[in-house]
């Protein structure tokens, strides 16, 4: 069970209240009618499905019904961080190379898995 | 002055009014209070309520002036007047829930509008669509414990605080306006269940309910 921080709420919550949303950070090609039919394919079929960091959208379904980024790992379910919709993630799969204790120490919020 | 087209929803006192409840004191009960009762349930039914959505300064403005109350300044805040007949509480970072005693509701919602003229808001009348229970006794966190996930130990749940979590398997808005009071705003749709549950799960506190 996670024990999720909700950055608008500003307090950790159940999971029970949450729903995740699947890839955060898909942006929409600027002119879709410019766009090939790969590029348009891949904005609305194709999600990443890595194996380590990821950042997710997460939607407090129960309580402020605010939309928000999770950071979390897909081995551990650790989740690195949360952060609020148009913000950038501090924690990034590039941090995945620094021993597991500096991204431990990094990491802003936690969960209790 | 915006043009949304606003109506008085409350009915001419010649049509009879029943609250959410009225089918579930039929079907249910309502266990009388004694002296074993270590909690009472209270409906406070009826209550004019409005969901005010926008920026919080600009709401924050019009309802000092309209209501005498400013919005609460932190998340799950819960502001009320010294009577706490009228109360705002938090929701989400551009929502707030307003109750005031019934019939008021239209009378405010008028003059907010008036007051808040172009900027950019919402204000809906919910009143129909949700009513107030009031849990009070000794049992009363206990009866909580049992039912929603949020942590209701008063170190994490002070005075003046008000979160929407899981109500058993609805939802509800659970505030704690004093000390000894807790109030529950549940779903004009989710009421019978929702009295239902707390009877059965109040059952071992002699749960009374006062009428």
């Amino acid at each position: 069970m996670f024990y999720i921080y909700c950055p608008y709420c500003g307090e950790h919550r159940e999971e029970e209240e949450f729903h995740p949303k699947g890839q955060a950070h898909i942006e929409r090609p600027k002119d879709p009618e410019a766009c090939s039919d790969e590029a348009w394919g891949d904005y609305l079929f194709f999600r990443d499905n890595p194996r380590g960091v990821h950042h997710e959208l997460w939607v407090h379904a129960v309580g402020c019904r605010k939309f928000f980024n999770v950071t979390r790992h897909t081995v551990t379910y650790e989740i690195l961080e949360t952060y609020k919709m148009g913000e950038q993630p501090s924690i990034t799969a590039d941090a995945q190379g620094q021993p597991r204790e500096a991204v431990a120490a990094s990491r802003q919020e936690g969960v209790r898995a | 002055m915006s043009n949304a087209a606003t109506f008085d929803t409350r009915t001419d006192s010649a049509i009879p009014v029943e609250s959410p409840l009225a089918y579930s004191y039929r079907r249910s009960g309502a266990p009388a209070a004694g002296p074993e009762s270590r909690v009472t349930l209270r409906e406070r039914a009826l209550l004019g309520q409005l969901v005010l959505r926008g920026g919080a300064i600009v709401l924050d403005e019009a309802v000092r002036e309209v209501l005498g109350l400013g919005l609460p300044g932190e998340p799950q805040g819960l502001v009320q007047d010294e009577r706490g007949e009228r109360s705002i509480q938090w929701l989400s970072p551009d929502e707030w829930l307003v109750i005031v005693p019934g019939g008021e509701e239209f009378e405010l919602e008028t003059r907010l509008r008036e007051r808040l003229g172009d900027a950019h808001y919402a204000i809906s009348d919910v009143s129909g669509g949700q009513t107030l229970l009031e849990l009070e006794g000794e049992a009363a966190r206990e009866l909580l414990m049992k039912t929603v996930i949020y942590d209701v130990h008063p170190s994490h749940f002070p005075v003046g605080r008000g979160v929407t979590t899981v109500f058993a398997k609805a939802t509800a808005i659970v505030r704690r306006p004093s000390e000894e009071r807790w109030e529950l705003v549940v779903r004009r749709s989710f009421a019978d269940y929702c009295y239902r549950w707390l009877l059965d799960a109040g059952e071992e506190y002699a749960i009374g309910v006062v009428r």
